[in-house]
This record gives structure tokens, sequence and C-alpha cells, in this order.
């Protein structure tokens, strides 16, 4: 029974860590324009910490923050999606 | 819990320490992808990156990918950066097949190549682009695509396109016809007119440029008629359906345009036709009537025959326009939830977003946006989200936008071909 208990535990952590892999809705569009690497016009977001990430779409949809598209396609996210995309972003390096 | 037998509980462990979803949680099957371009090669990397067995059958040996390709019709842009190979596939180990899908047999789940063999599936992506259709538009068939081009598939008939007008004598009409919704790339035709109107305002000023359209209204359409009356009010001149600008036949041997209630003499004639998916759809039952694919908005699993999906162009995706940017997005979205029901999980419901970037003359760019979202069946637009660039624009938000389209371009196409 103890062993159940166990392997049942394990597999609830295993599926939940495997689910947090999963891109957030809205999450896999991002690496369309935003590459692993900086030098075009478009800024990578490698190395960015998920605080940055979430905090710079926040601004975006809030207005505060100058943009050409951003503003518009932050507008399409809660802030509890944002910051579900922004750790999902940062975990894997910004892309 | 359920169903979570001794294997996956192993699987699942071995998710948490390795990072390798797909193999790690029972993900197993085969699935096959069709079609080379920005949604299946998308799909497929996505799909290989995750541990599964995937096999990409692709003909060509190159892609020429269609974005960016009315700069080269223009005379701004080489075609060699038009152009991508497949060995960045192969070298990332994804298996090629390199021969073309004829027929699916969708009950038995097998795919017939063109060579007589067949390619059994768990799950199939379809992702084929589109047919021009040479039946719709009286006296425009393939034979008539050679003389009035469509340029509406990229390559051959892009270079034949910039040839005619970097040939065409100064003085001469260029007539563009546009087709009615849907179709590849909805702001497309209006790119093409802006960069024609721009070869012909500085290189050929005494010519001009008709656009016949078959619909009224279009995307992007106050940023490009703005763009028109303040950058080629003497070069361009537009005629919607209203205004009696349908074409409802063509001449290529006088290079005649005809509409019900005028004839347009060409010099040089770019007649995008109608379209629809490209054939394998049919042949694999995933079409409708409408000639294109009807899709559950969560997985892209055709509505029609199950264990088939349909990504890009060939998708009726609702809100989403048939685009290389949409494309991508949903080879990611259709990606993940093949994955999802392999191992026997519920697809996260997704959103996904499309950027398209116009230009309206070198340097000076436009843009639209969409966040999607799955919504009675459809995807649809997320309300409040998307829209168009503002249409008092600066030159310099102008300019980035230009440069920002250039740099997706680049991004995604090294994403899915590099």
């Amino acid at each position: 029974m103890r062993i159940l208990l166990l392997l049942a535990l394990a597999a609830a952590a295993g599926t939940a860590g495997a689910a947090e892999e999963r891109p957030p809705p809205g999450a896999s569009s991002c690496s369309g324009c935003h590459g692993p690497a900086d030098g075009g016009a478009v800024p990578s977001l490698a190395g960015l910490p998920a605080e940055a990430i979430a905090g710079a779409l926040a601004a975006f949809r809030a207005g505060t923050r100058p943009a050409t598209v951003m503003d518009r396609i932050a507008k399409g996210f809660t802030e509890e999606e944002s910051r579900a995309i922004a750790a999902w972003l940062a975990a894997r390096g910004g892309t | 819990m359920s169903g979570l037998d001794r294997r996956s509980l192993i699987g699942g462990l071995a998710a948490a320490t390795l990072a390798r979803p797909a193999l790690a949680q029972g993900a197993k099957g085969r699935v096959v992808v069709v079609g080379g371009g920005f949604g299946g090669a998308t799909a497929a990397r996505a799909l290989h990156a995750a541990g599964l067995a995937v096999t990409l059958v692709e003909p060509a040996e190159r892609y020429i990918a269609c974005p960016m390709s009315n700069a080269v019709i223009a005379g701004l842009r080489p075609v060699d950066l038009q152009v991508f190979v497949y060995e960045g596939l192969a070298r990332a180990g994804l298996t090629l097949a390199r021969t073309k899908a004829v027929a699916v047999d969708g009950a038995a789940r097998q795919v017939r190549l063109a060579e007589g063999g067949t390619l059994p599936y768990d799950r199939l992506i379809l992702s084929p682009g589109i047919a021009l259709r040479f039946d719709a538009l009286p006296g425009y068939d393939a034979a008539a695509a050679e003389i009035m081009p469509h340029a509406w598939k990229a390559g051959a008939q892009t270079e034949l396109l910039a040839r005619q007008l970097a040939d065409m004598p100064d003085g001469g009409t260029v007539v563009l016809g546009v087709p009615g919704n849907p179709y590849r790339c909805p702001p497309g035709p209006y790119e093409r007119a802006s960069l024609i109107a721009y070869l012909l305002k500085t290189r050929k000023p005494r010519s001009k440029l008709i656009v016949l359209d078959a619909k009224d209204t279009f995307s992007k359409q106050r940023l490009f008629e703005a763009a028109w009356a303040r950058l080629y009010p003497d070069h361009l001149e537009y005629v919607p359906l209203a205004g009696g600008g349908q074409v409802t036949a063509v001449d290529p041997k006088t290079r005649m345009v005809r509409t019900d209630f005028a004839e347009y003499q060409a010099d040089v004639a770019c007649i995008i036709p109608p379209q629809r998916a490209a054939p394998i759809a049919a042949a694999a039952g995933v079409a409708d009537r409408s000639g294109w694919c009807p899709i559950d908005p969560v997985t892209f699993e055709s509505r029609l025959t199950p264990g088939i999906h349909v990504i890009g162009d060939a998708a009726i995706a609702g809100a989403m326009p048939k685009s290389a940017f949409s494309a991508n997005a949903q080879g990611k979205v259709c990606a993940e939830a093949v994955i999802d029901l392999l191992a026997g999980r519920e697809p996260v419901v997704p959103k996904l977003i499309n950027t398209c970037y116009s230009l309206v003359a070198p340097d000076d760019g436009i843009s639209v946006a969409g966040v999607y979202h799955p919504e009675n069946g459809v995807l649809a637009d997320v309300a409040g989200a998307g829209g168009t660039s503002p249409l008092d624009a600066s030159a310099e938000m102008r300019h980035r936008e230009a440069a920002y389209g250039e740099d997706w371009f680049r991004t995604v196409s090294h994403a899915v071909f590099g």
C-alpha cells in the first residue's frame, strides 16, 4: 500500500512536471518573430527572466510601453495567461 | 490517473528528469506529415524534437517562399533570398520521404506515395497548401498563366512576372486581377499593387497599374488606400467590385482582361485566380464542397476524416488568415495536440497569434495582427486584441514595421528550414 502511494505521488509529480513543459495557450506562437539570438530588428527574448517578459506584456497590454504590434497582441491574453507564457519562455531560454 | 499503466508511469518519472515529454509520456505512434512548407516543416520539426517517429513527405528539392516575393516581382529583392532547402531538416535527424503523396486511405491509415509504396500512420498532418483553380475564370488555364502569371506560388511564376515588368516599355499598362475570398495571403495582392506602383513611379513613370478586385473590402484596406493616395496617385487605379472590378474573363492571346463592364488592354497582366486546397486534400477526403478543409479548432483534426489533421492555407481556420505566420503557429499547436492525443491526454485549448507585415514601398511597412482561440467550434478573434497599424503611424514606425517584417521572415525561415 505504501509503495502504491509512493508510486502514485511520483506519477502525479511526473505528470505535473511534464504538463508544465507543454506550451501554455499562445506561447508557441512567439518564436515566429522572437528568435534565439539578437541581431535583427525584433529583440530576442533569450536570457530574459520570466518577470521581465511578464512585465513587458503587462505594460504592452496597458498601453504604457511604446509598441508597434505587441500592444495589439498582448491584449489577447489575461494577466494569468501572460505570466504562464513568460514562465514557459524563460524556462526554455526565450524561444 | 486512470489508464496510467506501469510503463507510462515510469515514463512519467523519466519526463520529469530528462525533459523528453513525448517519448517519456507514452506518446507513441507514427506520424506522417505531408507538405514541407511553413506549416508542415514546422509541425514535423516539433514532433521530431519531442521524440516522435515522424516522416515528412515532400517531393520538391527546394522550397521557394511566397512571403517577401512581391519585392522580388518589383525588382527590389533577389529571388535567392526566397529559396530554402531541406538539408537542415535532414541534419536535425528528421526522416524525409522525397516523393509525392498521391492518396490517403483514412480507414486503413495509410498514405500512398507516387512510387507506389505506402506509409502507415497513427496520425497524419496535411499541410499541402493551395491549388490554383484553372477552371474558375474563363480563359485562365495553366497555359494562360505562362502569359498572364499569377505568381501566387513562388518560383518560376515570380521570376516570369518580374521579367515581364522589367521588360515592359514605359507608358505601358499593368493589370492586376484580384480574387474574392478566401485565398492565400489576404493582404498580398495589395502589397503587390503597392510595389508594382513603386516600380512604375520610379522606373517607368508614364506607365500605370489598374487593380481589378472581385471584392469591395480587403485586409489593411484603410492603410493601403492611404498609402496609395500618398505615394501613387498618378500610377495606381483601384477598381472595387462595386465599381465593376471583378474580372470575368481573360484572353491571353491579346492580353485582354474583361469585366462585366469594360475591357482592359494590358501590357503586363498578373491574374490571381480563385484557389482551393491542394489536390491531396480532396484525395484524402478532408476537403468539403468549398474546396477547403474544415477542422477542429483545438487539434486541427479534420471534421470529415478522423486521424487526419489539416494546417496552413488548406485549412478553414476561421478568423485566422491563410499566411505563413499562421501556418507556422498552427504547425506548433497541431504538433502539441498530436502528441497529447497519442499519449491519451486531453489537448490544451490553444491560443494562436498571427502577424502579417506588408510593404507599401521599400522601408515603408504596415501590419495586421490577431490573437485567436476556439469559440463555438471555430477559431475566432480574441475580442479586444489585434488590428492594424494606426492610420497616423509616423514614418519612423512604418520604417520599423518594414524592418520587423523582414526580420520575421529571416527568423521564421531559419527556425523552419535552418
